[in-house]
């Protein structure tokens, strides 16, 4: 194992390099370009082996062109974000129901209008139906690790999905970070070469993408849902031979810090655990019974393990980075309807950070203390948000 | 004996899809890869449980036909399988030349060892008739119906031919359905070319058309012998080949004897369009020399 300061484009792409995948596509955008730069490089300089590396018209094209390599028997790699993850949409949902386990990252960025290359989770959650898999990563050290463990799950025959790495565009991406990075024995020891079930071959013609007429399409959304809920039980195995693989232990579908005896439960998703943990541990240390509950897998959703967890607590403050527009904080949604039944508890959900508006630690500070304190009402806020007055003409 | 596109599918009395579709699999022997986008071949072959496919087959969504295919190639690259046979696309005009023009850019510019075979039946058919980019001028769709005023559609047919030359890929051809022996000889030539080959095949609708289901060749043929529809054949961006006419038509006797262009023998506007369809045409023929 090295240790070494990289960026977290570059921890990102050394660790698809070691899954050894046969066929990468993608189309450059902002703040995703470099993860295949790196690898467009490792392509021109012959790492990659037998890889095939193509550069598409589109992210619409490379979403597609993975598909045709993905059900050849192809394991595949791709990036993007923001408009290129909306713009791949509907390739994408296409490629859950033909169960191809294409792996790709997401450098969550925000959607336009207004444009914004900054991050925020909008373009994620906008695919959170599409029975894609989606975990949200801390640190680059986290995104690293990912990729050989988003293969083996997605790639396992009792799940068989496609799979979002999700790290926060600029925030993790480009940022310098020290990373252990793995060595290639250790990886092809964890993750075996990709070997389907079926694929398509002239040795054995199968059609793949057929049309379901109502009397059969129902049984294949079926076993889309149940393929999602078995993710769960694959998901928790694999986190845990990784950890035993390389000491490092990220948790199950949550992770938590704190939790015992907690009154109050923080939930975030993505790098702003990090700024999130150190406020709790602050005020710990003040006397607070504050806790940290950190959404690692966000579909499949961690309903039991967030009942357990929060079963005793009075108090959850969520950090939303994305709005569902007409209603509140995604991840609240879910929350409260897992819940729902379990808990009195109050929800407070806080909308912050959207399209990179820095979130300082006083904000996170103020938000937690004013749930605690009832000084603001359950439900949805945006904070960080300047005095402006709206103009409707 | 081995099927590769077996009876029993969907298609109408008198498609000629299957016609198309079972000459281009009989030249390749089978030994292929078939991407099939979204359209009237799609639904009529590949409901679940009941494909009539006998090769690999792959529907992924409307318009990423040729992006699909482009992943095969990649995937049979990396993995060492090239042998196992040809990967071929088969899209109708408007997957095609509308919605999915730009994946198919993209694999034509990136020179990608597939067959894109366009099976042109010059409109949206699978949903009854909707004109595409390479509906003819004239023809009365739903979405370009004839009325008091417009005379069908207004425009020309998108010419994607010279698109494809335009990409510089080594094969570029047009067909007809009326002409079988030509498509299975032009598909064993596209394949002897290592890149992105063109081939696009005229494949009358008997009912978006509005002909007698028995007439679907003698249709074909017509747009042949009128130079409407030339047959020409590229190889490296050169004219090699092309179907002379022996006693050219007028372009009336095709247009009469489809429901598609009736109007235009009695609407105000359609002498005009019928002058223009003969403009075409004879420009087809002098471009192409194609008057014997």
């Amino acid at each position: 194992m090295v240790r070494k300061v990289v960026r977290g484009f570059y921890a990102v792409a050394y660790a698809v390099k070691l899954c050894r995948p046969a066929v990468i596509c993608a189309y450059p955008i902002t703040p995703q370009t470099e993860i295949v730069e790196n690898l467009a490089t490792m392509y021109a300089n012959g790492e990659l082996g037998n890889c095939q590396y193509i550069t598409a018209e589109s992210e619409f094209g490379a979403a597609s062109i993975l598909v045709g390599a993905s059900a050849t028997g192809a394991r595949t790699f791709t990036a993007t974000c923001s408009q290129g993850l909306i713009l791949m949409s509907e390739v994408l949902w296409n490629a859950a129901g033909m169960r191809l386990p294409i792996v790709m990252v997401i450098a969550n960025r925000s959607l336009s209008a207004p444009l914004s290359i900054w991050n925020d989770h909008q373009d994620s959650m906008a695919m959170r139906d599409a029975c894609i898999i989606q975990v949200y990563v801390e640190n680059n050290q986290e995104a690293h690790d990912m990729i050989p463990q988003a293969y083996k799950i997605a790639e396992n025959k009792d799940v068989m999905l496609p799979f979002m790495v999700c790290m926060d565009g600029y925030k993790l991406t480009h940022a310098y970070e020290p990373v252990d990075l793995l060595e290639q024995e250790t990886v092809d020891s964890f993750l075996p070469p990709y070997d389907p079930p079926i694929k398509l071959t002239t040795k054995d013609p199968l059609t793949f993408g057929c049309y379901a007429p109502p009397h059969c399409y129902m049984e294949f959304r079926v076993v889309m849902q149940r393929a999602m809920m078995r993710a769960k039980k694959v998901m928790e195995e694999v986190f845990k031979e990784w950890a035993e693989l390389t000491g490092r232990n990220w948790g199950g579908l949550i992770a938590t810090d704190y939790m015992d005896n907690a009154e109050t439960a923080v939930v975030a998703m993505g790098s702003v655990v990090g700024l999130v943990r150190e406020v709790v541990e602050e005020m710990r240390k003040d006397g607070k019974k504050v806790g940290l509950v950190k959404i690692r897998s966000f579909r499949p959703f961690p309903t039991e393990e967030l009942r357990k967890v929060m079963k005793d607590v009075e108090n959850i403050v969520v950090f939303e980075r994305a709005v569902s527009f007409g209603y509140e904080g995604p991840v609240s949604i879910d929350l409260k309807s897992a819940l729902f039944g379990h808990s009195n508890a109050k929800v407070y959900s806080f909308a912050v950070g959207l399209g990179g508006r820095d979130i300082p630690r006083d904000l996170i500070r103020k938000c937690i203390n004013n749930a605690i304190e009832g000084k603001v009402d359950e439900g949805f806020h945006f904070e960080g948000v300047k005095e402006f007055e709206e103009v409707i003409i | 004996m081995k099927f590769f596109f077996s009876s029993g599918h969907g298609a109408c009395p008198g498609c000629s899809l299957p016609i198309a579709v079972k000459n281009v699999l009989y030249a390749l022997e089978g030994k292929c890869f078939v991407v099939n986008p979204t359209g009237c071949l799609e639904i009529i072959s590949s409901q679940y449980d009941r494909s009539a496919w006998g090769v690999p087959y792959i529907h992924s969504v409307f318009e990423n036909a040729a992006a699909v295919a482009a992943g095969i190639d990649a995937a049979l690259k990396a993995l060492g399988r090239k042998d196992e046979g040809h990967v071929v696309v088969f899209a109708g005009d408007g997957a095609t030349a509308d919605i999915g023009i730009g994946c198919l850019s993209g694999m034509f510019d990136r020179n990608h060892d597939v067959l894109y075979i366009c099976l042109d039946n010059e409109a949206y058919q699978n949903t009854g008739n909707q004109q595409s980019g390479l509906t003819p001028p004239g023809s009365n769709t739903t979405t370009t119906p004839a009325g008091k005023i417009l005379p069908g559609k207004i425009g020309r047919k998108k010419d994607m031919v010279a698109f494809a030359l335009a990409h510089k890929i080594p094969y570029v051809a047009t067909a007809s359905v009326a002409y079988p022996n030509d498509i299975r000889r032009k598909v064993k030539r596209a394949v002897e070319f290592e890149g992105a080959k063109y081939i696009q095949i005229l494949c009358p609708c008997v009912t978006g058309w509005g002909i007698n289901s028995n007439e679907t060749i003698k249709v074909a043929r017509l747009a042949v012998e009128t130079a409407l529809y030339p047959i020409v054949e590229y190889e490296n961006g050169e004219l090699v080949r092309v179907r002379k006419i022996k006693e050219r038509k007028p372009v009336e006797e095709y247009l009469k004897i489809q429901r598609r262009f009736r109007h235009l023998f009695k609407h105000p506007k359609g002498r005009e369009i019928i002058e223009e369809l003969q403009r075409i045409a004879d420009e087809n023929a002098k471009r192409f020399g194609l008057d014997e």
